[in-house]
């Protein structure tokens, strides 16, 4: 990994967004485990240099993010409240939806994240339509547009990669390739080894990025993001890379997929990857990692205090927000 | 007063829409150069661009959640979805997103969104391009349902429909179109929710939907001559539903029928029918009848298709069946 040219400070602040992120979702499982949690949540563990990475190359809170099911880290990525997200995912009235979306459906208007989704592929024409206004309003904005490899077989994929191209939208798309539609690879459902290639079909520039490293997916990223913001239309970046879980915190994941495969992504395992660049770059030190660790630490457990302690909504709060 | 046609209608609430909120705009397939498979946008792209008039791909899923997402991000988007057979093709995008956005970020988002698209058979158009959806659409929570009979109510209720900050499936019926209504001069919206007493009577209660007011209206002048004094009320909007001015004419009348164009099973008459049930079951001279079209797919020839349809002639034979 080239950590060449970059500041101190921002190679900690991925580190620590990385690592803010594992350690949400390792939360996240045991609650679940632990009965606390209703229903499911799906993890982002091994995928965390994807939000981190593309979520850095943006304005924070001028440009739109449009998540998926597997959504946390680009929440957090993008300066989400922690404790509003854990409440969420508990079903509390404080959580960003008052316990109304859940893990699948967090949404944070003010930090300009339209959304995670609960259908595969759902939210895309939805970050086209952000980049749509971003356009006819001549903002400057960007969107940044995630979704997973099983959703580039998906129709909404296909029409809003067409508009945006025929249009020239202000969005970037990143498929977040972890090489499983649930239990099914991409390899036994589509014949192209790399998904960026349909780019090519649009009229759009693909990109092919390791997923596992943060510094690569930043750069991918920003350039694609400079090419939006100065009106050339739309990139389709995929980052491969593969869930150290199941599908979701109930899926174990291992009836589907060999442990040698499992085991041989957790070796690339992109926190893992970056900490030894930044000490065998001497630009960190073993203890100003666990510095920061000790400091995300802190603030998860205060979340998932917050969360526990947070009362449910009252049965009658269910026939708000419908309307405005 | 002057004589426009019901699409002359639609077109003019859209034009004076987007003259007075530079964030509507319009989109669907051939809504621009052409203004409109029914020539319901002409002129339209000439005048505001085409960014504000969007021809889109026959893409119906891509553009109606690109209108979403440009909706929750500050536009006020109009998507025409040429038939509402094709709603089917985006009932993701309507069902499980544009109805449920707001509803699921509590309330965090508005989505000032209308759908418009025709609905209605009778110049055959065989099974995929006749449907009347309506029920489909008002079954689910977190969408409005309109279903604006003449041009008059067209133009009104549209015109509410784009100033309302929630998703709006506003149903136009295709056979509707070319016929000339009177049409009030100048600026004027109709309310969501408050039906339209289209005849008073005194005998008969029908409320109904679209153009089958005007199938109603037709009915009554026949039923007049037997002595037959026909309450037609015209509903406006299915969601929300205005309860209170049925039950108080079928208080009066002691007779409800209910006319839809969409089939009959798990339709709007059995909806209507049970929403005002309790408070008019001891003022019922008889059992609520509801008409609709049967439980076929609307076949291509017109020897097929008419009988299926309810028309004025059926809808006479009715009131009289049930006098």
């Amino acid at each position: 990994m080239n950590v060449q040219g970059y500041e101190k400070r921002q190679l900690l602040e991925f580190y620590s967004t990385m690592y803010k992120i594992r350690k949400f979702e390792e939360e996240v499982f045991e609650l679940y485990k632990q009965g606390l949690m209703p229903g499911l949540a799906h993890t982002y563990v091994g995928e965390e240099a994807i939000a981190t990475g593309a979520c850095n190359a943006i304005e924070k809170g001028k440009d739109y993010v449009a998540s998926t099911h597997r959504g946390h880290g680009h929440l957090i990525a993008s300066g989400a409240d922690l404790s509003k997200m854990m409440a969420e995912i508990l079903g509390k009235k404080t959580g960003y939806c008052k316990g109304k979306g859940g893990s699948m459906h967090v949404v944070s208007l003010e930090n300009n994240i339209l959304g995670a989704n609960g259908i595969v592929g759902g939210g895309i024409p939805l970050a086209t339509g952000a980049a749509y206004t971003s356009k006819l309003k001549n903002t400057g904005q960007v969107t940044l547009s995630f979704f997973g490899d099983a959703a580039t077989n998906q129709g909404t994929f296909h029409e809003s990669l067409n508009m945006a191209a025929a249009w020239k939208l202000p969005v970037v798309y990143i498929i977040e390739n972890n090489q499983f539609g649930i239990s099914v690879s991409i390899k036994r459902v589509t014949a192209i080894k790399d998904l960026a290639e349909r780019a090519k079909a649009y009229g759009m520039p693909g990109v092919v990025v390791d997923g596992n490293n943060v510094i690569e997916v930043y750069e991918k990223v920003k350039e694609a993001v400079e090419l939006a913001r100065k009106g050339e239309g739309p990139t389709l970046i995929e980052c491969k890379t593969y869930r150290f879980r199941g599908h979701h915190v109930g899926d174990p994941g291992i009836e589907y997929r060999l442990q040698e495969e499992i085991e041989e992504w957790k070796a690339k395992c992109p926190i893992k990857r970056l900490k030894e660049a930044l000490i065998n770059n001497s630009i960190a030190t073993e203890d100003d990692i666990k510095n920061i660790e000790r400091d995300v630490d802190k603030q998860i457990e205060e979340a998932v205090e917050f969360a526990k302690q947070s009362p449910y909504p009252e049965p009658s709060e269910a026939f708000e927000d419908l309307f405005v | 007063m002057r004589e426009i046609t019901y699409a002359q209608a639609i077109c003019e609430a859209l034009d004076e829409e987007m003259a007075r909120d530079e964030n509507v705009i319009l989109l669907g397939e051939d809504v621009g150069i052409i203004g409109g498979n029914f020539k319901t946008s002409v002129g339209l792209y000439k005048k505001y661009g085409e960014w504000r008039v969007k021809d889109t791909p026959i893409s119906e899923s891509g553009f109606t959640g690109l209108a979403l997402g440009a909706a929750i991000t500050g536009l006020r988007p109009v998507v025409e979805i040429m038939f509402s057979d094709f709603m089917a093709v985006c009932f993701d995008q309507i069902i499980n997103q544009i109805a449920k956005i707001r509803y699921m970020s509590g309330g965090q988002v508005k989505v000032p969104l209308t759908i418009r698209t025709p609905i209605g058979g009778g110049r055959s158009s065989a099974a995929q391009h006749s449907q009347s959806l309506q029920a489909l659409v008002a079954h689910i929570p977190g969408l409005k349902v309109v279903l604006p009979s003449t041009a008059e109510e067209a133009k009104g209720l549209l015109k509410t429909a784009i100033r309302e900050d929630n998703p709006v499936v506003f149903m136009e019926h295709k056979m509707e179109y070319n016929k000339k209504y009177l049409v009030p001069e100048g600026e004027y919206t109709i309310p969501f929710g408050k039906a339209r007493i289209a005849r008073e009577g005194s005998d008969i209660t029908i409320v109904a939907t679209s153009s089958m007011v005007m199938k109603s209206l037709d009915a009554a002048k026949e039923l007049e001559k037997d002595g037959i004094e026909t309450e037609i009320i015209d509903i406006r909007t299915i969601v929300p539903l205005d309860k209170e001015t049925i039950v108080k004419s079928v208080i009066k009348t002691g007779k409800l029928l209910i006319v839809d164009e969409g089939h009959i099973r798990c339709g709007i008459g059995a909806e209507i029918a049970m929403s005002v049930l309790d408070d008019v079951f001891y003022d019922l001279d008889l059992p609520i009848q509801r008409m609709g079209t049967e439980n076929v797919p609307l076949p291509f020839s017109p020897a097929l298709e008419f009988p299926l349809i309810p028309d004025a002639k059926k809808i006479y034979q009715k009131v009289k069946q049930m006098m």
